[in-house]
This record gives C-alpha cells, sequence and structure tokens, in this order.
C-alpha cells in the first residue's frame, strides 16, 4: 500500500503516503506557501483536499483486501475544522464505516504533531463503480 | 514587535480607517500569493451578498489521470474562498473569520479544460457567526459540478494570522 498512487494535484500539493496504519495509508503534507490561507496558517481548502485523499487511500485500500476493483467516486463531504492548522507538517488518515455494493462511507482526521488534537474531522461518501470495459 | 502587533498592523495595513471592502480588489488580493495563488484562482464577478470566483483547468490538479478532471480538492478551496469572500462583500468590510464547516455535495465531475466558477451568497451574518452557501459550475449555473454550505465565525483579530 505504499505504492498507493497518488493524483497529480496531491504530488503538486506535496502529498506523500507517511506510512501505513491498521491497512490504511496515513497521507501526510508538509507546510508551505502553497498551502497557506491566512498569514501563517494552513487554508481549509488544502486541508480538505489531504482529508479527501485519505479518504479515497483508506477506501482503495479497503477495496484492495475484498479484491474488489470498482472505481470510487466522490459524492459529498462535511469538514469540522476544529483549530488552526499551524506551520507543521499534517497527517491524514481514514477509516472506511462501510463499504457496501454501490456505496462507501469513510471517517476522516487530520492532525499534526500532537494526534489527540484534531486539526479538522470529516466524513465522506462515496459512489462505487464497475470498472470500465477496456 | 511582537506577534499581535505585528498581526495589528497587518490588519491595519488591509483595513485603514474607513475602510470599505472592495470585492473585486479584495479577491484580487487574497489570491495573489499563498494557496489561493498557487492554485490560480481569479475574481470573477459580484453583487450586494455574493461573490464569483474562477479557477482555470490545469493539468498539475487533476484527480484521475486518465480522465483529466479536475481533483475536489481545488474545488473545496475554490468554494471555501469564494464563500469566506461572499461575507466580507454582504457586510462591505473585512472582519477576521475561520471556517467552522463545510459541505460539498459533489454533483458531477467537472469538464475537463473547463474553468470553474464558484458563486457564493452570504445569507445572513450574526453576531458570531456568518451562514454560506454556493455553486461551483463550469459555464451553465443550472447544471452545477457543485453545492456547498457553510458557516465561518467571525473571530478576534488577535492571533488570526501569523505574518
Amino acid at each position: 500500500m505504499n505504492d498507493y498512487h497518488l493524483p497529480p494535484y496531491a504530488r503538486t500539493m506535496g502529498m506523500e503516503v507517511d506510512h501505513v496504519e491498521d491497512g490504511a495509508p496515513v497521507i501526510a503534507m508538509d507546510y508551505a506557501e502553497r498551502v497557506m490561507g491566512r498569514p501563517g496558517f494552513l487554508h481549509g481548502g488544502a486541508i480538505g483536499g489531504l482529508l479527501e485523499m485519505a479518504a479515497h487511500a483508506a477506501l482503495r485500500a479497503e477495496l484492495d483486501r475484498q479484491g474488489s476493483t470498482f472505481r470510487i467516486k466522490p459524492v459529498n463531504i462535511s469538514i469540522e475544522y476544529l483549530r488552526g492548522g499551524v506551520q507543521e507538517r499534517t497527517f491524514a488518515r481514514g477509516e472506511v464505516i462501510r463499504a457496501g455494493r454501490r456505496v462507501a462511507n469513510v471517517r476522516v482526521e487530520a492532525w499534526q504533531g500532537d494526534r489527540s488534537k484534531l486539526v479538522a474531522s470529516s466524513w465522506m461518501n462515496f459512489l462505487l463503480a464497475p470498472p470500465k470495459e477496456s | 514587535m511582537n506577534k499581535d502587533e505585528k498581526a495589528a498592523g497587518l490588519m491595519k495595513t488591509i483595513m485603514p480607517e474607513g475602510f470599505v471592502f472592495d470585492p473585486e480588489r479584495g479577491a484580487r488580493w487574497f489570491t495573489r500569493q499563498g494557496h489561493t495563488g498557487f492554485l490560480g484562482m481569479e475574481y470573477h464577478d459580484h453583487g450586494d451578498d455574493w461573490i464569483e470566483l474562477a479557477l482555470p483547468w490545469r493539468e498539475d490538479l487533476v484527480g484521475v489521470e486518465e480522465t483529466g478532471v479536475l481533483a475536489s480538492g481545488p474545488i473545496i478551496s475554490l468554494l471555501d474562498n469564494a464563500t469566506s469572500m461572499s461575507v466580507w462583500t454582504r457586510q462591505g468590510t473585512f472582519n477576521p473569520q475561520v471556517t467552522l464547516d463545510l459541505r460539498i455535495d459533489y454533483v458531477r465531475a467537472a469538464t475537463p479544460g473547463k474553468t470553474v466558477i464558484a458563486r457564493a451568497e452570504c445569507y445572513q451574518v450574526l453576531r458570531s457567526m456568518a451562514f454560506v452557501r454556493g455553486i461551483a459550475h463550469d459555464g451553465d449555473i443550472a447544471d452545477p459540478v457543485a453545492h456547498t454550505a457553510g458557516i465561518f465565525m467571525l473571530v478576534s483579530s488577535e492571533g488570526w494570522s501569523k505574518p
């Protein structure tokens, strides 16, 4: 799962798989000008993008375990911003609550130095679609 | 100069005495640097309580390489920024605020190659919170790419930024 393939957007934003925890990749993103919102803090959109990437990676890992090659499409996301993201490396990890036949529900959290102090918490729903005939 | 004085200085630069928030100038200023500048966000249009920002398609912001569809991350950023600026547009002034929550429904994939436009409206501002909603589309607002609803917390300027 360390070879989880991050899309161009994620690579552009400097996201990478930090390690894998209980089967779900922890995605990390370093602080840089490109993720800054109000001066000195992470942009809410950059946090959202990181959460989505972790949710997607967790679901992909779960589907791989099930032997499913279904495609994953984001349906919606709801983000609670819990505290300002400071100038540190940020981590996010998703937890698949349910992966059904058509829909998957994932919880995601983002944190920085102290894992017990979350920067953001989120739920995300995905639509599962059969692989396209190639 | 300590951090808070620096922050207060920055606020005075942004918002001198008698300052009136000009959505067009404000949006151009806020999309010049940082994350918004990096993504290439642009001012598009505004009214009394709404503002539109645009995000031109870019290959390095794609979420699915095979299709060229823009990732949803940049759409979150675009909607977050546009809804945030809609508060200042409605108020005619700049108040420090932070995103409390944001919910986004991805109605359909954005068309590869097309600029995404976010139209955001602030429909109410109370003492401590501003309520916003918005739509992202790629040319036809009746055929939206995404829909959002969110809340911003109005905060003190102290510690809001760390210049």
